[in-house]
């Protein structure tokens, strides 16, 4: 089963064409990352995979189902749930509530304005045990925005991941962080992503290495290559276009 | 024939005067993201000051005077003002220049009264310049034409010709980047505040006595100002002429047809009567819709087309 | 024993709410200051309608301009629907004659709201301003419904009340819009506690991230527009059992403006701020109202202060001596308070003074009124008393300039303290 289908995805910004007829098969269960030099268009096409940006030619399937003119909540209701490059959270509000937020839609709590959220015993534990596994137990009632920035990034995965979606989309996650944040935040991925669907853009060849089972290099809004972690290393194309260049 | 084109001169006039003051707003909203509700307030400072400063030396030093006062004042305000609160947020300026406004209505009751004051066209252009068809067409509007003709030159020029003026050119469609280039913003915003309330004090010069000064002369006209600026769209100059010119227009025509949609139906051999359904609609005349369509216009073009008639993004 | 415990301030609030008409009972007569309780009243009708516009403002981060419409729009539904029962068209008991307002307010919340929730930010609070100058244009033009310029009147003794009250007193109605006060006001809170109200924060922080946990941002808004729209309905309801008429201005801008002004100044951020600011303008607006014309002046600059130097509100700033509170060190701070106290009451006296002086100038003079203080007639072309204004206004401005850097030390040294034990971070 695929989880994530591309086929021939293109995407223009007035004349500059930024993805120039993308495809790509993500089958379910796989950990994905999406590598290449920085301009390639990678958060481009996280963008319009999630919905954020209508694409321009071809066309993509969530689930087996066409994202065509969906709304970005109506693809997330489709089991695909994502996070940004620059961090994004919800500052105002607590961590718990920052989860708890996560969490709403796919309970089926919808816009209720008659559940009092104290009374569901169900909706609290489930962010208490999440907020366990993100290790912010600690920080349950501080204001999100308050967070250092390697917690608020954890915070954003447990976001991304609080509604149970089979596909998840991350976005640098390991931006920024100091080495060791990057070992925790790497552990922290393989945790949540047991048993889902993973794409991510990184740029820290560790990462990517460590976590992938495959890889897509993305060189000016074209595939080059897409192969397990080994292949892409030894690959001559990618050598010259990216690691050759760019090398980390 | 010769209503219409008294009307067209009218409001021609009084659309070159709406674009004296859409101009600076949308140079603020654009680069600045504020929605600077006292910028009306401006353009009645203008008149007021101008007023005061006529009693003693006469209209034409005013005319350049109370502009320069407007524009220090628009200064004061975004360096004391705007710039410490807009670490906020846009709707903590927003709320901000709203406030502004407020006190500066009181403060004009406070000032010059609750009434009207008597400030009046100079002697020297209190005639008729020529009449068309019997209707005399009074030379301070000529007047008016001129000095919002030589204005809209002005800006023109500055814009496109000065340094300072392509990196405002810059920042009205790209806000986010002319700090990336280096320049000093803050000065640059300053300078664009100031600018732009001197404008709408110019506008309140030579609007003014065109019209009458009052406390409440910035209530009704700030509303219209923002639809001008709404309906020409965010970051472009071009699209904000049209607009105020269209607007000027528009609301100079509805006065002028003392008509309503019974009229329409009575010619067509319908009569309405007090028991038609929405009689009441029916027997509105354009006069009393002219005076709406402002605002029917600010709301429909912000619900389904937010980027106006020009511009380079939404509202 | 637990539900006194849970609510005791609503408890508390409600008792001192009953006893304070009791301050200004004409014991000699046996009769309730009528001029108080419409004055609480008109509180407790405000106050409900600045905690319906901070359900926008405050927990969506949509600023309305055109609140007003909606609260108006429920008094005119309820003036008619009043006026029905008189005429004996259906039956209907007195005390729940505003629901017929809340109802008004959803339904018209929920139309304007389809057009005004399209946009946010900036654009939505120019739909609103827009929407309410139409609707309160459209209110001169349609006779039948609005009344034209007279507005509608009512008689509230109907005769229909469950409990055999007849409301044909101040006291009657004042307990009725208690009554109603509590009921909205808790239903508000409750709301902030639900699935939609957690999301409209969502959506006011950061609504692309809202919908990428599976909301339709624009959806939630509109809900909690025409929500907010049902308890300004009420209000709304409540305003025409008071005045017993309802005219245009209760669509109008100055009505809008009046609840921005409340809820930022008590505080947008906490529930119970708008509630606080409600109680500052009708003070002001009513009662000061009586002997100076500049009151909205004075609320304008209240406004502008607090929008410059403290846009948590009062309540907000009240918050922030909670860890000062919690280290049981609050008492050093009442020197400093003391200290800087008359430093501000000169800077508000100087200006209050010339405002006045101006004021009387321009527009008491032209009405025929004298300037006096305590008994005194003063010659308000003075310079002495304008001198005496100047001084009071900058040199008490540099004083409290120096008061307020030693209190600041003091504060941050407390601050300091309380992140040392913990209770800040």
């Amino acid at each position: 089963m695929t989880a994530i289908a591309l086929n021939d995805v293109r995407k223009s910004f007035g004349r500059t064409e930024i993805i120039r007829g993308v495809t790509l098969n993500i089958p379910k269960g796989e950990r994905h990352a999406i590598i290449g030099p920085n301009g390639a268009g990678k958060t481009t096409l996280f963008n319009l995979i999630s919905g954020r940006f209508p694409i321009s030619g071809g066309s993509i399937t969530v689930n087996g189902q066409s994202t065509a003119d969906l709304a970005p909540q109506e693809i997330n209701r489709l089991g695909l749930s994502r996070s940004f490059q620059i961090t994004s959270i919800f500052p105002r509000m607590s961590v718990f509530e920052n989860i708890r937020c996560g969490l709403l839609w796919s309970q089926g709590y919808r816009y209720s304005f008659w559940h009092l959220l104290g009374r569901q015993k169900g909706l609290t534990e489930a962010a208490e045990a999440l907020l366990e596994k993100l290790n912010l137990t600690a920080r349950r009632n501080l204001l999100a925005g308050l967070l250092s920035y390697a917690e608020q990034r954890a915070l954003e995965i447990g976001i991304t991941i609080a509604g149970g979606a089979d596909i998840i989309l991350l976005d640098e996650p390991t931006a920024g962080m100091s080495h060791s944040e990057t070992d925790y935040a790497v552990d922290l991925i393989r945790k949540v992503s047991e048993g889902k669907t993973l794409l991510m853009v990184e740029h820290d060849m560790g990462v990517v290495f460590g976590l992938a089972d495959r890889v897509t290099v993305l060189v000016y809004g074209e595939v080059i290559a897409s192969d397990a972690p080994a292949a892409i290393r030894g690959n001559a194309a990618v050598r010259e276009a990216y690691l050759g260049t760019d090398q980390h | 024939m010769e209503v219409f084109i008294v009307s067209l001169l009218n409001g021609l006039v009084y659309g070159m005067l709406l674009f004296m003051l859409a101009s600076g707003l949308t140079l603020i909203l654009s680069m600045m993201g504020v929605l600077n509700f006292a910028h009306a307030s401006a353009y009645m400072l203008g008149a007021y000051f101008a007023y005061t400063i006529s009693l003693y030396v006469g209209f034409w030093p005013a005319l350049i005077i109370a502009p320069i006062l407007c524009g220090f004042v628009g200064a004061a305000i975004e360096m004391w003002g705007l710039r410490r609160v807009h670490r906020n947020g846009h709707i903590a300026e927003l709320l901000f220049t709203f406030g502004l406004a407020l006190i500066i209505e009181k403060g004009v009751q406070m000032g010059w009264g609750l009434l009207p004051v008597p400030y009046r066209v100079p002697a020297l252009l209190d005639f008729p310049l020529f009449s068309i068809y019997g209707t005399n067409f009074p030379a301070y509007r000529a007047f008016m034409l001129l000095i919002s003709g030589m204005m809209f030159g002005a800006i023109w020029l500055g814009l496109t010709r000065t340094r300072i003026g392509l990196v405002i050119q810059a920042a009205l469609t790209h806000p986010e980047m002319v700090g990336a280039l280096g320049h000093n913003v803050p000065r640059i915003f300053t300078l664009v505040f100031a600018a732009g309330t001197a404008l709408a004090g110019l506008a309140g010069v030579i609007g003014g006595n065109y019209q009458v000064t009052e406390p409440a002369m910035a209530f009704t006209m700030g509303p219209i100002v923002f639809v001008v600026v709404v309906f020409g769209g965010l970051g472009s100059l071009t699209g904000c002429f049209i607009a105020s010119i269209l607007m000027g227009l528009i609301q100079t025509f509805a006065v002028v047809f003392d008509v309503s949609l019974a009229d329409l139906l009575a010619k067509i051999g319908f009569i309405v009567t007090a028991k038609t359904p929405l009689a009441e609609v029916l027997t509105v005349t354009l006069p009393r819709i002219g005076a709406l369509l402002p605002f029917l216009m600010m709301v429909l073009i912000l619900v389904f087309r937010p980027r106006g008639l020009m511009g380079t993004r939404d509202t | 024993m637990s539900f006194v415990r849970r609510n005791w301030l609503w408890l508390l609030a409600a008792v001192i709410l009953l006893a304070v008409p009791f301050l200004f009972y004409d014991w000699t007569k046996g009769r309730h200051s009528g001029f108080a309780l419409t004055l609480l009243s008109e509180i407790g009708v405000m106050a409900i309608f600045a905690l319906s516009f901070n359900m926008l403002m405050g927990q969506a981060g949509l600023l309305s301009f055109g609140h007003a419409v909606l609260f108006g729009l429920g008094s005119y539904c309820t003036a008619h629907a009043i006026n029905a029962v008189k005429a004996g068209t259906f039956w209907m008991p007195i005390e729940l004659v505003p629901l017929v307002g809340g109802l008004g307010g959803l339904v018209f919340g929920y139309l304007l709201g389809w057009l005004a929730t399209k946009q946010r930010a900036t654009a939505f609070a120019m739909i609103t301003m827009g929407l309410g100058e139409l609707v309160s244009a459209a209110a001169l033009m349609f006779m039948a419904f609005f009344g034209g310029e007279g507005g509608i009147s009512i008689d509230r003794v109907m005769g229909t009340s469950l409990f055999g009250i007849s409301y044909a007193t101040p006291w009657q109605v004042y307990c009725l819009v208690l009554i109603w006060a509590f009921i909205a006001a808790s239903l508000m809170k409750l709301q902030t506690e639900t699935p939609l109200g957690r999301i409209a924060n969502a959506t006011r922080d950061n609504f692309e991230r809202a919908q990428f946990v599976g909301y339709d941002p624009r959806i939630v808004r509109l809900m909690q527009f025409t929500l907010s729209g049902f308890f300004a309905g009420i209000a709304g309801g409540l305003y025409v059992m008071i005045y017993e008429i309802v005219t245009f201005d209760t669509l109008g801008a100055a009505k809008s403006a009046n609840a921005l002004l409340a809820a930022y100044i008590g505080g947008a951020g906490g529930f119970f701020g708008p509630i606080l600011g409600t109680i500052v303008v009708v003070l002001l607006q009513s009662g000061v109202s009586l002997i100076s014309s500049a009151w909205l002046l004075y609320v304008g600059v209240l406004f502008i202060v607090m929008v410059m130097f403290a846009p948590v509100g009062l309540i907000g700033l009240i918050g922030m001596h909670t860890p000062i509170r919690r280290i049981g060190r609050l008492g050093e701070l009442v020197v400093p308070y003391l200290r800087a106290f008359p430093a501000a009451l000169s800077v508000m006296l100087g200006f209050v003074l010339m405002v006045e002086l101006a004021s009387n100038i321009t527009i008491g003079a032209a009405q025929g009124k004298k300037f006096a203080i305590a008994g005194m007639l003063i010659n308000t072309g003075s310079p002495v008393i304008w001198g005496i204004g100047l001084l009071g206004l900058i040199g008490g401005g540099f004083w409290l300039r120096i008061e307020a850097r030693r209190f600041r030390r003091r504060w941050d040294a407390l601050i300091e303290d309380a992140k040392r034990q913990g209770v800040v971070v």
